[in-house]
């Protein structure tokens, strides 16, 4: 917008980063704008990690024959990237950072309703970290991300317990990011933000943290089992005594289908406010958006059983979660098609955020209607643990969760910073990612329907040329994934300051100073309108009055 | 804002700050409900899928320690209650002596736990390879018992909890920390002291007192 860089802001004098910079200033604070930033360092470290994890798997996956690492060093260093990926760094992602950020600003508040159990999150994550990483650095783990039992429980090798026990612990963090959310979006609301004012942002808050407190500790004592199992060669899932593996994955995927759309929520989100903010328009049929959230959320808790076709449930039981499954695609295309709507004679901006919104659109629609796929029987009893199924997850968890990440970070970063970074360099590297992205894993839906099966080390040499694009992909996408980290942080340094409001944008977090003050704001705001009050032209030029 | 206060700088209002605390503990709750959720859902299939097996197992239980137990927690959940009802009138003696008492009712759960334990012990029902069960279908009756210690272990475990958070309470209720509008964290531990209670009030019958009338 280069209208508001002609009157060169300045960076306010007082904010909640230009306060004490002492360690315990930073380890003990208790601003939601410092945890956010804590979060941020923490998911970077893990996202490096399981990146590194994935780059050792694309260099495995060149050549037809296993060459590079033995078959369980492969296992390790799949399990490791998924575990890393998903508890780590996907499910925090959005929420513990950007939400954590925003969503007290957004609604008017000083702070979350619970400051300290705010920090005392990130130390829980940090701790969970802390013991995976451990459990990596002795050999990791060859179960899978998903300890499927009896494998996870008597007969995987390795620190199955301290990863477990690790993971057990991270869960808590996320649900008490959840328990605080759900307090402050009820209890914290300025005056007159009623809830059909609230940004679409924290609509997808909401529903992701129920699944966080409902899901969370389903999955939290599940592993607590497994983990009882291996210590004391007994347990639940236990068939030498009559326990069934397969209630083990009944009870992680009740947790584990809900957990893709902790992930997805938050990212939809952002996407809502980008679409908006650089359409220049109200986010069409804005209810139909937000309930769509909450639709996905309860209609999430029902479909657990669609990763279980294969493992002789019932017909009858698949077939209904073969059903509800395909429900799922409504809300989910509710929102597609509103954010297509919404940009229909909007007034575009093509900044470097509302690329990352059209390429969530387009690479989630591609995940999103595979999964419907999927989600049909007799389709998956094909494809069943293959790569087309790799490919489906990451179309929505890269393409869709990590760009809807990306983008509220490049969004949201002259707020957070006060700074603008390059923009010739965000555009490249938001096209570099895209291609890349696409590059790594379309091929992968077309290796899984000829029946390349998923986690192993070596293929049959027909593979070899979707395979080489795959890594070819990688190597791209791990490019565009650096870029962003260099102009990033080298925008710290910059001079030129973003001003509260680069964008243009409406909503409360753009009328206060960037970076914002400790307490937010000097006035508590009252809010008169709905979200997403944008002046159309033809209004401008509408007589006053009539 | 003065020294003393002990409205949080975030909130507007003691009101604002009483609700956001109490539904704070509820969503806690929530989330609880669903972790022993995971216990009761194995339970529940694997009691219908064994009922022989759970029956004559859940013979083993003590029923006379059992219902002595589940007294003294309903007991703990009364005393606990006045206290809550103690801080809000602002009686601090009141308060204190209630939170105590309510200590002393956990603790003598907490010992008779013990002993059901070691004299589960004695009779080899500890799962694992020295298991000996006299009744039908011994090789299930283990599956009883893992998740007998696994529901009532973790329920064990939130009454330690418990009690640490209890101790921690009453020296600031000592302290005279609590007042009328402010007594947040009373009623917080008050709820989840009743959750804990609940979560026996559950694990009793369905533990102890299942199948009784036609084995017998």
């Amino acid at each position: 917008m280069t209208s508001q860089h002609e009157s060169a802001p300045a960076l306010p004098e007082k904010h909640y980063l230009s306060g004490a910079w002492s360690p315990q200033d930073w380890l003990l604070t208790k601003d939601h704008k410092r945890i956010g930033i804590l979060y941020l360092v923490g998911i970077s470290i893990f996202f490096a990690l399981g990146g590194l994890m994935a780059v050792l798997i694309r260099m495995e996956l060149a050549t037809p024959s296993g060459d590079l690492m033995p078959a369980d060093v492969y296992n390790r260093v799949f399990t490791m990237h998924g575990v890393l990926m998903v508890f780590f760094f996907l499910i925090p992602s959005i929420p513990a950072v950007l939400g954590n950020f925003l969503l007290p600003i957004m609604i008017g508040a000083k702070d979350l309703a619970f400051p300290k159990i705010n920090l005392l999150s990130w130390y829980i994550y940090m701790i969970g970290g802390a013991m995976t990483f451990y459990g990596l650095l002795v050999g990791g783990i060859d179960t899978g991300w998903t300890f499927y039992t009896p494998l996870s429980s008597g007969y995987a090798t390795g620190p199955v317990l301290t990863v477990a026990v690790g993971v057990f612990i991270a869960g808590f963090s996320s649900i008490l990011t959840g328990l605080n959310f759900i307090v402050t979006i009820h209890r914290m609301r300025a005056p007159g933000l009623t809830w059909f004012r609230l940004p679409l942002f924290v609509w997808g808050h909401y529903a992701t943290s129920i699944i966080q407190i409902l899901g969370t500790p389903v999955v939290a004592i599940t592993i607590l089992l497994v983990g009882a199992e291996r210590l004391f060669h007994i347990g639940v899932f236990d068939p030498k005594i009559g326990g069934d593996p397969i209630l083990f994955q009944h009870l992680f995927w009740f947790y584990s289908h809900p957990a893709v759309y902790i992930m997805i929520l938050p990212s939809m989100g952002v996407v809502s406010e980008i679409i908006a903010a650089f359409s220049r328009k109200k986010v069409f049929g804005y209810k139909f958006v937000a309930f769509a959230s909450i639709g996905i959320a309860v209609l999430g808790f029902l479909v657990w059983g669609h990763h279980m076709f294969t493992s002789g449930q019932s017909l009858y039981a698949g077939a209904v979660f073969s059903f509800i499954t395909m429900l799922v695609a409504v809300p989910s295309a509710i929102k597609v098609f509103n954010w297509t709507a919404t940009l229909y004679k909007g007034a575009i901006a093509w900044d470097t955020p509302l690329l990352y919104a059209l390429g969530f659109i387009g690479l989630f629609t591609i995940g999103g209607l595979t999964g419907v796929m999927l989600g049909t029987l007799g389709f998956d009893l094909h494809v069943h643990d293959t790569y087309f199924v790799v490919a489906h997850f990451h179309y929505v968890m890269v393409g869709g969760a990590i760009l809807g990440f990306l983008g509220g970070l490049h969004y949201w970063w002259p707020k957070i910073t006060g700074k603008l970074y390059n923009e010739f360099w965000s555009k490249i590297s938001a096209g570099i990612i895209f291609i890349g992205f696409n590059l790594t894993f379309f091929p992968q839906f077309i290796l899984g329907y000829l029946g390349m099966p998923r986690r192993y080390h070596s293929y049959p040499e027909e593979f070899q040329v979707l395979n080489i694009l795959s890594s070819a992909g990688a190597s791209i996408l791990g490019i565009g994934f650096v870029i962003p980290v260099i102009y990033l942080l080298a925008s710290l340094a910059n001079k030129r300051y973003a001003g509260n409001n680069p964008w243009g944008a409406v909503g409360l977090e753009w009328q206060i100073p960037s970076p914002p003050p400790t307490e937010n704001f000097e006035t508590p705001p009252v809010v008169t309108d709905e979200p997403y009050t944008y002046p159309q032209p033809d209004e401008k030029e509408a007589p006053v009055g009539v | 804002m003065s020294e003393n206060s002990t409205l949080a700088h975030h909130f507007d209002s003691y009101a604002q700050q009483k609700e956001s605390a109490s539904l704070g503990m509820w969503v806690f709750i929530s989330q609880e409900i669903m972790f022993f959720g995971g216990l009761f859902l194995a339970y529940t299939i694997y009691r219908w899928r064994f009922p022989e097996a759970f029956a004559y197992s859940s013979n083993e239980l003590d029923i006379g320690l059992g219902l002595f137990n589940t007294i003294v927690l309903i007991g703990s959940s009364l005393t606990m209650a006045l206290a809550v009802r103690n801080a809000a009138l602002g009686e601090k003696n009141g308060t204190v002596r209630n939170l105590i008492l309510t200590m002393l009712l956990g603790s003598v759960f907490l010992v008779v736990k013990g002993f059901e334990y070691a004299h589960k012990w004695q009779h080899h029902l500890i799962p694992g390879p020295n298991f000996q069960f006299s009744g039908p279908d011994p090789v299930h009756a283990q599956l009883f018992f893992v998740l007998y210690f696994s529901m009532t272990g973790l329920h064990a475990l939130h009454m330690i909890v418990g009690l640490g958070i209890l101790a921690w309470l009453t020296a600031q209720a000592a302290k005279g920390r609590f007042t009328p509008e402010n007594h947040n964290y009373v009623e917080g531990v008050g709820l989840y002291w009743h959750f804990v209670d609940i979560i026996w009030i559950f694990l009793f019958p369905l533990l102890y007192l299942f199948g009784r009338h036609h084995l017998t």
